[in-house]
């Protein structure tokens, strides 16, 4: 099918042309129209996102010497960090982000079931989402630092007097804690936006009917609320998952390189100089983070029927 | 049983403290189908909503069944609802949806089971049971949601405009058969409605509401043939009763009302005192218009004539008032026409102009 072109003469004969023509040439520019505004963004992606992930996938498979090579992925796998790097993210993506979920659902149905003063706790809530990662992990390194608020707090009420390093490597359970409340504490402000918003969409007629029908508070959230925010709760979890496993300028705050993961790896192997490697661990923090996508898209799909009305 | 008492309900809005019921009292009888009608804002559904428990009056006590549920939530008052936009939960398929209130009682499964078949089938709806609600039309899922009501075996049954979202002829349709259904579950009903045609028809007692407040409640032939204020009489009925306005005129032994320069002569209230204003109501039907003078009718210009099928409109000046008159179909008149009305006496109902009630005349000083 043509484009139609939208020239002056073009324009002058449609006036002049039979209704009918005029309407089929007023349709296909109303059918143009949403690609047309879709451009934009499109030409952004490409730029911004596809090119640089076509060049990433060639300098990881691609030897500066011109050859065809899975060096670079055989390196990354045997690399001495490569099984912590991945084990880290996994245990880091695994305990915070059911935590930030918990949270955020919970705070997100605080907030709607309108308890006192809950507009208040919105914005305070929503405070970590204009803190950049990096800066998150400052506040957190601030308070678990060896000189940090925990120690000083710990040492001046005399409950420990010895400082302890709540951050080394060779505590790795407080390390992990440490860099899983951090975590929590920057990006769950996100995903309860997200439940706040697909809560404020269910519409108020649901949850008298269910009052009406004898649901307690509990049964309510339980049997309408919950299953109404799936499809806002699977945006989210998407969202957060993808994002998890490029966790990065938290953890570099906060552990530096006592706690390898898979974004910090490629950072690193940037920095020695070595961008093929760092290519390799992108590459395959871009395969994980696809697969989830597509898994959860199978397990949490919501059939059509169930969200329509 | 499942009797409603509301006692001096009073409900206030905002912050402003608008008031959305004034004194509300009224008593729906066991088995009761009571239809609670007014234009919008006039309070229906906030009285509704009341009676629900899902807003609380800030005066006032509402009694169910003889018990005062007034600070009681929902859940505990034994009621059902039908929702206007009727709320069928789009993630549960429609046996589920029948089957939300027995779940929430934790009835036993095959309890449920039997229940919610019993109930879809009496609504025509077995068939659909597996769906879920974004597969069926609205008709259905209305069904669905007065199923879910009805299979609870409410003491009391509370409906807010369930068929205005329906288009004009399932609307018909469905209020046959919904009035027809509960007169077979024969459950106390509250059903709340603009439009007056459902509530004529529907109504075992009509409750007609403005400001907050109940102006009339009565059986439907007395709410339109007795309509207590020129408001109801104004609300009810299509057309709606025609009104003029006039000053009573005692001359020669004879009285009239004098509208403009025209005097009707037709059977005033006993004891209206000469001088005094009135306004005089009568319904369409009630007026017989020909084309040749007859004794005791007013003159009147044609100003349109509408068929409609059954009947003739008019439209007819009559002084300044117009007036609609209902004629037979073969009535032949055209548009500036001059035709003669005889009011028939019986049905002529008069009004107070200033407060719009009807007039009670003192009694004559013997």
């Amino acid at each position: 099918m043509a484009t139609p072109q939208v020239t002056g003469d073009a324009l002058a004969s449609n006036m002049l042309a039979p209704p009918a023509a005029n309407r089929s040439f007023a349709r296909s520019r109303e059918r143009a129209l949403p690609f047309l505004l879709l451009v934009p963004s499109a030409l952004f992606l490409v730029i911004f996102f596809a090119v640089p992930m076509v060049q990433a996938l060639i300098l990881s498979i691609h030897s500066p010497d011109g050859a065809w090579t899975l060096q670079y992925f055989e390196r990354m796998v045997r690399d001495v960090n490569f099984t912590d790097a991945v084990r880290n993210t996994f245990l880091i993506i695994l305990v915070a982000i059911p935590l930030q979920f918990l949270f955020a659902i919970v705070m997100g149905l605080l907030l709607q079931n309108k308890l006192r003063g809950s507009s208040l706790f919105l914005y305070f809530w929503a405070i970590p989402l204009a803190v950049s990662d990096l800066a998150a992990g400052l506040v957190w390194l601030a308070i678990f630092g060896d000189r940090g608020f925990v120690n000083s707090f710990l040492r001046t009420t005399g409950i420990a007097p010895i400082a302890f390093s709540w951050l080394s490597y060779e505590n790795y359970g407080t390390l992990l804690m440490a860099v899983v409340i951090a975590e929590v504490w920057r990006a769950t402000a996100i995903v309860m936006v997200i439940v706040v918003a697909g809560l404020q969409l269910i519409p108020p007629d649901y949850m008298e009917a269910a009052e009406v029908f004898g649901a307690s508070r509990w049964q309510r959230i339980w049997h309408v609320q919950l299953p109404l925010i799936r499809p806002s709760l699977q945006v989210a979890l998407i969202l957060r998952t993808i994002l998890a496993f490029q966790v990065f300028a938290v953890v570099i705050a906060l552990a530096g390189r006592a706690m390898p993961v898979l974004a910090s790896e490629a950072y690193n192997r940037y920095g020695e100089l070595n961008p093929n490697g760092a290519a390799a661990y992108a590459f395959l923090i871009l395969t994980i983070s696809l697969i989830t996508t597509i898994v959860y898209l199978i397990v949490l799909r919501t059939s059509e029927e169930e969200m329509g009305q | 049983m499942g009797e409603i008492r509301i006692q001096n309900v009073w409900k206030y809005f905002g912050k402003a403290k608008v008031p959305a019921l004034k004194d509300v009292t009224l008593t729906i009888q066991d088995r009761e189908f009571m239809v609670l009608l007014g234009p919008s804002g006039c309070g229906k559904t906030t009285l509704l909503r009341c009676i629900a428990g899902l807003e609380y009056p800030e005066r006032g006590r509402i009694f169910i069944g003889g018990r005062d549920v007034t600070d009681e939530p929902p859940r505990k008052r034994t009621i059902a609802m039908v929702f206007q936009s009727y709320a069928v939960f789009p993630h549960l398929t429609v046996f589920e949806n029948i089957a939300f209130g027995l779940r929430m009682q934790k009835r036993p499964n095959e309890e449920v089971k039997q229940r919610v078949i019993k109930a879809a089938d009496l609504m025509r709806i077995g068939a659909y049971l597996e769906r879920y609600p974004a597969q069926l039309s609205g008709g259905q899922r209305q069904r669905v949601a007065v199923a879910r009501g009805l299979v609870m075996e409410p003491q009391v049954l509370l409906m807010d405009e369930p068929l205005s979202n329906l288009d004009a002829l399932l609307r018909l349709q469905a209020r046959a058969e919904l009035k027809r259904l509960l007169q077979e579950v024969q459950t106390t009903t509250v059903y709340v409605t603009h439009d007056q045609i459902e509530a004529l028809s529907m109504g075992d007692r009509i409750a007609v509401m403005e400001n907050g407040a109940i102006i009339q409640a009565d059986i439907p032939s007395q709410v339109y043939e007795h309509p207590s204020s020129h408001f109801v009489g104004g609300f009810i009925g299509t057309p709606p009763m025609n009104f003029m306005r006039g000053t009573i005129s005692r001359t020669n032994g004879t009285a009239a009302l004098a509208v403009g320069n025209q005097f009707i002569h037709a059977a005033l209230p006993a004891n209206a005192p000469a001088g005094q204003e009135l306004l005089m109501g009568i319904r369409a039907e009630n007026i017989e218009a020909s084309l040749q003078p007859v004794p005791d009718a007013i003159p009147g210009q044609v100003l349109v004539v509408e068929p409609l099928g059954s009947h003739l409109l008019l439209t007819v000046e009559v002084g300044e008032t117009p007036l609609k008159v209902q004629t037979r179909v073969d009535f032949a008149v055209q548009p500036n026409q001059t035709v003669y009305l005889r009011l028939d006496p019986k049905q002529l109902r008069w009004f107070d102009p200033e407060t719009g009630l009807r007039y009670e005349p003192e009694p004559s000083p013997l």
